[in-house]
């Protein structure tokens, strides 16, 4: 009043003396009818839902513009009021499931035990899914969010939480900032997708509509099934028909321990905010509107006009839509390859010509041993029995060797190769002849590769550690 | 006393094995080098005391020149192990080998001057002892050569470049042919003074041998190398062994050397290529050009907060750190990096391609060292799927090792070779200096990706610009 406003004293009566009327919820075809020829009616209309409610404003010759349809671009944001409502809805949605959630949302580690955060999945990462993650993520939870269009993902990780995406690529980006149907193969993949989320999940907020139509089934029966007892959804799209298939619109409905919360009214619980919210919206929309004196309804204000439906006893059909430009198309680039490329490997031989070679190989080999075992002296046999058998433990015992030990096993064997230095010692005589000067020089050179190989062998395995948390 | 000395030097063989098959596993290694050192010291304890009962206690300058020696060396061996830097370890490794290998031409020559030598017996036998030296000094000079210069590549003395010169090929069979033929007047010599002036012209010819494969092969190869040298350090002892009939020396170069032999055929594996192709290619120098126009694409850059950003956002990160990371000794602040993410609560993991680095395992040797616990460092096979799963990848200095081309690109050089498949992530971040090629010469479709992302500088100070970030994140 002092702001100087008159309380009407029935509804009906202001019907009659306003030539603007702001109202939140749709009008019903009896209230509408209650206005004045030509009056101005800003308001929530939803014609695709109130099939009655056109036919009335335009036989009033109402001006009606319907706040839903105001479009979402940059300058008409302070008009939003979808925006503004989705926002407080968001945030109010995690505070429901909170309400109902029998847990903590952050992380707790007590001297009664530690609990991990709670897994809050957001589907549609929309103005209301966006302050979902906010709120979430500031009770400490453990957040991941899901949609369809590409430009959320910066968004949804610039908040914390993680951007879960399927594996087929699809644009989901429709006009206005919505997203569009998806096809059916998508729709698969998404609902793979949602099945495994909601085995591990606490907390499902879904936020998915389509303009104009019922909202996507995304949650059916058998996801809601994985979940846990004590999970709770909470279904943002209930007065759309819900995203859950078991919500039921402004109900808690209880289902294998999981509570779906389908409340449509999440805003107004809310109502002091969601008041000053609106009203600001709607005074930034009327000071677009010329305010005061120069109040008046511009066919050419590209803000007012898209969300115009009637006036002066006209249906304005929607005006095509100016669709931002498309992101102009990726140039060719180079591709990656494709996940199954397989290099052929070399194939040095054909198999039966390895075969053959193999063969004649081991014969000459076998040939050769015999010529040796005939003439060589049998001491010489006896070494070479034992050189051959230590190849092959060699062989056996080096190939389970971890590739991160590489390089000790490297310099270890730079060690005990340094075993030559029992060669040099036995080159050393009594006296000091070119044979043990030599001798003398080998073990001095082998005796630096044992102490090197092997000091510098333990230094590296030392430091070589386990994860101090244990696990990966 | 010869009885106890033969179980001695079979407790040692078997403490050998021991160590080998304990170095197979991260719990176990340490106690691996443990069996080593003290198979080592039983092993030389009894021999130095067979020694000394068998020069019946010729003290004086024998045992001077033993002791001389063994301290002396032992102090060079400990000093050098305490000094190596983690980066610098192929050429430790490298350096060891030539020591191994030169320890095999004096045991050699010195066993076929000694008057304690193999010159009584005759006929077969005779021939058999004279081959065994002949051999010995070839593959140790072989071996010593090959590794120095292996050596003054890994430390960049000598150009990473192959040295090809004309008739490579042909030049090495001369020598080989050389050397196989030279041992005939060798062992038809009357006496030491006679067949010394062969054996050495042999040793050097060797020598040349050695020097000339190893320079013929180029840097990314290195592994390869070194693995092969190891290898041949191993044959060099045993050749000694024959020499001197000493069956632990033949034992335990013949684990060495088949160990040498495994990791060289592990790291061909992990390159596709044959060993044969490694020692005598010249791999990427024009032998094989790639006949694929240059791909087209532009390459993307990104900022280091906005890397850190999406670092922190992230939910699994894959490091995938390459031998630039070695160079620009960033492992430290890759391990900050990798803390503090972790300690965000993001997962982050390593992926090591065997081939990463210049020498078998380089990379896991420095995240170890900067501390990185080893059971986030995963091996190729088992991290190849996860990439699907990854948010952003970090390839740091690394550029062969992620090249898509090898597994699409038939045309390109590494065509086969099994490769990180990093590109399958949701985002590539690639720290790099510049665009220059990997050591293979071959352009990397992988940074003209959409995925992907340049963040060109130094690898240290990117990555101490995205600890700044990351931290001030957390702060905020």
């Amino acid at each position: 009043m002092a702001a100087g406003a008159t309380l009407a004293d029935t509804a009906n009566a202001l019907w009659n003396a306003a030539d603007v009327v702001v109202k939140v919820r749709p009008p019903t075809p009896d209230e509408a009818s209650r206005a004045r020829p030509g009056t101005t009616l800003l308001s929530l209309l939803q014609p695709e839902r109130n099939p009655e409610l056109p036919p009335v404003l335009q036989s009033l010759k109402l001006s009606a513009v319907a706040l839903e349809r105001i479009p979402r671009v940059t300058r008409a944001q302070k008009m939003d009021v979808l925006s503004s409502m989705a926002n407080l809805a968001g945030y109010r949605a995690v505070i429901e499931a909170a309400q109902h959630y029998q847990g903590f949302f952050g992380p707790q580690i007590t001297a009664a035990g530690a609990m991990p955060p709670a897994r809050v999945l957001i589907i549609g990462a929309g103005v209301a899914g966006l302050a979902a993650i906010a709120a979430a993520r500031s009770l400490g939870a453990e957040v991941r969010a899901f949609d369809v269009r590409a430009a959320a993902r910066e968004q949804v990780e610039s908040l914390g939480a993680a951007f879960l995406q399927v594996e087929i690529q699809e644009s989901g980006e429709g006009g206005g900032g919505y997203a569009k149907t998806m096809s059916k193969e998508f729709i698969d993949a998404e609902m793979a997708l949602f099945r495994k989320q909601a085995a591990e999940v606490d907390i499902i907020i879904t936020t998915a509509l389509v303009p104009g139509t019922r909202a996507p089934i995304l949650l059916p029966k058998d996801v809601v099934e994985k979940l846990k007892p004590g999970s709770i959804v909470v279904d943002m799209a209930a007065e759309q028909g819900g995203n859950c298939e078991l919500c039921k619109p402004g109900e808690i409905v209880e289902f294998n321990g999981v509570k779906i919360i389908g409340y449509t009214d999440l805003a107004s619980r809310m109502a002091g905010t969601a008041s000053r919210f609106f009203a600001n919206n709607l005074v930034h929309l009327i000071t677009e509107m010329g305010a005061g004196e120069k109040f008046r309804v511009d066919l050419e204000n590209d803000v007012v006009r898209p969300a115009l439906i009637s006036h002066g006893g006209e249906l304005l059909p929607p005006p095509p839509r100016k669709e931002p430009s498309p992101a102009a198309p990726a140039k060719a680039a180079p591709k990656p390859p494709p996940a199954d490329a397989k290099p052929q490997q070399h194939a040095i031989m054909a198999p039966s010509r390895r075969a053959w070679g193999t063969t004649v190989g081991g014969l000459l080999v076998i040939g050769v041993l015999f010529v040796l075992g005939r003439f060589a002296p049998e001491d010489f046999l006896k070494h070479f029995t034992v050189f051959i058998l230590a190849c092959f433990v060699g062989w056996q015992v080096i190939w389970s060797v971890t590739p991160a030990l590489h390089t000790p096993l490297m310099s270890v064997t730079n060690a005990i190769s340094g075993i030559i230095i029992i060669g040099g010692m036995l080159q050393i005589g009594g006296q000091v002849d070119l044979a043990s000067t030599l001798g003398a020089l080998a073990v001095l050179v082998a005796a630096i590769n044992v102490s090197g190989g092997f000091l510098v062998t333990q230094r590296m395995l030392k430091m070589f550690r386990r994860n101090p948390g244990g696990g990966t | 006393m010869s009885g106890v000395t033969a179980i001695a030097y079979l407790l040692s063989g078997v403490l050998f094995i021991r160590s080998l098959g304990g170095l197979s596993k991260q719990e176990t290694a340490a106690r691996g080098n443990l069996y080593g050192m003290i198979g080592m010291a039983l092993a030389v304890g009894v021999a130095g005391i067979t020694w000394f009962i068998s020069t019946d206690g010729a003290l004086g300058t024998g045992m001077a020149l033993l002791v001389g020696s063994v301290v002396v060396g032992s102090a060079i061996g400990s000093v050098l192990a305490r000094r190596v830097e983690m980066t610098g370890m192929p050429e430790l490794v490298a350096i060891l080998h030539s020591f191994v290998g030169l320890a095999a031409v004096l045991v050699g020559i010195s066993s076929y001057l000694s008057p304690r030598g193999a010159h009584e017996v005759q006929g077969a036998a005779h021939i058999v002892a004279m081959v065994e030296i002949w051999v010995g000094v070839a593959v140790g000079a072989l071996t010593f050569t090959g590794s120095i210069v292996a050596w003054a590549k890994l430390r960049g003395t000598l150009s990473g470049k192959p040295l090809l010169l004309p008739g490579r090929h042909l030049l090495n069979a001369g020598i080989a042919g050389g050397i196989v033929l030279l041992a005939v007047p060798f062992v038809a010599a009357s006496g030491p003074a006679a067949g010394l002036t062969w054996l050495l012209v042999m040793t050097v010819l060797a020598g040349l041998l050695g020097i000339h494969l190893v320079l013929a092969i180029g840097g990314a190869d290195m592994p390869v190398v070194v693995s092969l040298l190891n290898s041949y350090s191993g044959w060099a002892a045993a050749a000694a062994g024959f020499v001197l009939a000493n069956d632990l020396l033949i034992v335990t170069g013949a684990l060495v050397g088949a160990s040498g032999a495994i990791l060289s055929i592990i790291m061909c594996r992990a390159m596709n290529r044959s060993i044969l192709n490694v020692v005598f290619g010249g791999f990427g120098t024009g032998d094989v050009k790639s006949s694929a126009a240059p791909a087209s694409g532009e390459v993307r850059e990104i900022s280091a907060d906005e890397t850190a950003a999406r670092l922190s956002a992230a939910k699994n990160v894959i490091i995938v750190p390459g031998y630039g990371m070695a160079v620009a000794r960033a492992q430290n602040a890759v391990e900050d990096l990798t803390r503090s993410l972790r300690e965000k609560g993001v997962n982050v993991r390593f992926a090591i391609h065997p081939v990463a680095g210049r020498l078998p395992g380089h990379m896991n040797v420095l995240l170890a060292e900067a501390g990185v616990p080893y059971d986030i460092v995963m091996e190729m096979e088992h991290i190849n799927h996860d990439f699907t799963s990854t948010d952003v990848v970090l390839v740091i200095g690394a550029n062969d090792i992620v090249n898509p081309g090898a597994l699409d690109d038939a045309s390109s050089p590494i065509y086969g070779m099994p490769v990180l498949e990093v590109w399958k992530s949701k985002l590539v971040v690639v720290l790099k200096r510049g665009m220059a090629a990997g050591y293979a010469g071959v352009d990397n479709p992988l940074f003209l990706l959409d995925n992907t992302r340049m963040l060109f500088g130094d690898a240290r100070k990117s990555i101490d610009s995205l600890l700044g970030a990351v931290g001030k994140k957390q702060a905020a």
